[in-house]
């Protein structure tokens, strides 16, 4: 039976594991995600989720765990965030060219120094290249129906690739809110066990992550950018087939609101997508026509949908929660690299905003806006990286 | 030894290989010390079976040690472990 509950991000991803009967947990606890793991333990101990708990010394080994359960052929499950996350980059370029298709809440919090626990996106952002799938929520039940659809991504044998599910510290982990909860029959029925396509089998022992000399290295990794492209493909179909079964769907790669007409868009990402819709039902009452888009899946990165938002728009205002240092926000460098094959582009304007937690408020989002419009009335950007609200 | 891949598609989704004997040839060639085993004062403990990191020594039906010298690298393990202290190391070639 579908059952309405009132809980945390961080409960809710715990949730998502045990609905997707994952195996294996191996997590160290780190700020803001320690309540993800601690909860799961719990489960583990009183029995409510048949699975191996493994407590380790470090992210490293906790990442090192999971990849030698799922070469075992095993779901396997683990959360982390920022250094913890940073202390697991060597594994997670393992993780992801030895395809296995572990799924990993991470919990994005800024990275120090200064000390800060709590949200921007330079944690998870930085590990853009080591091949992990890369999803980022706006809300409670969007972590739970996108870690479910995450697994049935990683474990289809087109993509066999890891995946991030990204939620931001405290604004989503620690914040109750309503989330859906399906019949566990029904998620079993979408989600079925894993089918690994090998195993460490001791009666046909194979070596896995072997040496390749340069004859044959870049086929491996023609091989990983094959399995992004198809992965590309499939997240829209399968949240559609989600949508379908539990009346939650979330367009795929980009959650569009009110962009048909639109003169300018708001991209963004995470939270900052919720309240961008709320700047674009006040704008709209003053008679500015925007819409505002929500990057759902920053990896492989939706260009074919920025370019269809261009069609029709004259303006992109581009909001991000981390900034590349000696470029300027990453959503916004690839926003514009989506766009270069395509005449008559809109102008972009890049706003960092919201890093280190700071909130990123209507008020906020609608003066990016309003700046935006005037350099459109303008026909340039002036400033073309603006950072919002610095206390100058 | 499996079939060598010709084309892209012949390969595994990431790289997997099934045992074979040293399908980089005779490996003890690159070592410069090699281990001599006194059999006379050996116990049988069977340590330096167990610790060999290439499993290069081999036991025979009354469980005397003997080293393979094709792979042996020359590492000095058994050497080390060895509680009686059987294991000698000489620089190969005698120099």
């Amino acid at each position: 039976m579908t059952q309405v509950i009132v809980e945390t991000g961080n409960r809710v991803a715990g949730l998502a594991c045990k609905a997707a009967r994952v195996k294996v947990v191996a997590a160290y606890p780190i700020t803001p995600q320690t309540t993800v793991v601690e909860q799961i333990a719990e489960d583990v101990e009183a029995g409510r989720l048949d699975a191996k708990y493994v407590r380790v010394e470090s992210e490293h080994s906790a990442m090192a765990a999971c990849i030698g359960a799922a070469v075992g052929g095993v779901r396997t499950f683990t959360a982390s965030s920022a250094h913890g996350l940073a202390l697991m980059h060597e594994m997670l370029h393992w993780a992801s060219a030895a395809r296995l298709p572990i799924v990993m809440a991470v919990v994005n919090r800024a990275m120090g120094p200064p000390w800060n626990i709590w949200a921007d996106f330079s944690d998870s952002l930085s590990q853009r290249d080591t091949g992990w799938i890369q999803f980022y929520c706006a809300d409670n039940q969007e972590i739970f129906d996108t870690t479910i659809q995450a697994y049935k991504l990683c474990e289809d044998k087109r993509v066999f690739m890891p995946a991030m599910v990204c939620f931001e510290g405290f604004i989503l982990s620690h914040t109750s809110m309503p989330v859906k909860i399906p019949d566990q029959k029904e998620i079993d029925d979408f989600l079925p066990p894993y089918n690994p396509p090998w195993l460490l089998d001791v009666d046909n022992p194979v070596t896995h992550g072997s040496i390749v000399y340069p004859e044959w290295y870049m086929e491996f990794r023609y091989f990983m950018y094959e399995a992004m492209e198809n992965a590309r493909r499939l997240i829209p179909e399968i949240d559609r087939e989600y949508g379908k079964r539990f009346g939650i769907d979330y367009g795929g790669h980009v959650e569009k609101y009110r962009c048909e007409d639109a003169d300018l868009i708001i991209l963004s990402m995470g939270t900052i997508g919720s309240e961008a819709k709320l700047a674009v039902e006040n704008l709209r009452k003053q008679g500015r026509k925007v819409g505002a888009a929500r990057i759902r899946v920053f990896r492989p990165f939706p260009k074919e949908e920025i370019l269809n938002l261009a069609k029709n728009a004259q303006m992109l205002t581009v909001i991000d929660r981390q900034v590349s240092y000696g470029m300027e926000g990453p959503l916004h460098t690839e926003v514009k690299a989506s766009l270069y094959s395509h005449e008559d582009s809109p102008l972009t304007a890049g706003f960092i905003a919201g890093l280190g937690g700071r909130d990123v408020t209507i008020h906020d989002i609608e003066m990016m806006v309003n700046k935006s419009f005037k350099s459109l009335q303008a026909g340039r950007v002036e400033k073309e990286v603006e950072w919002v609200g610095l206390r100058e | 030894m499996a079939k060598a891949p010709q084309k892209m598609r012949d390969l595994p989704l990431t790289p997997l290989s099934k045992p074979s004997v040293a399908s980089t040839g005779k490996t003890g060639s690159w070592r410069t010390f090699k281990p001599t085993i006194d059999l006379a004062k050996c116990t049988k403990c069977r340590i330096c079976w167990v610790y060999c990191p290439e499993a290069c020594v081999e036991l025979d039906a009354q469980n005397v040690p003997r080293i393979n010298y094709d792979y042996c690298k020359g590492c000095g393990v058994c050497a080390h472990e060895c509680p009686m202290k059987i294991i000698t190391m000489e620089r190969e070639g005698g120099a």
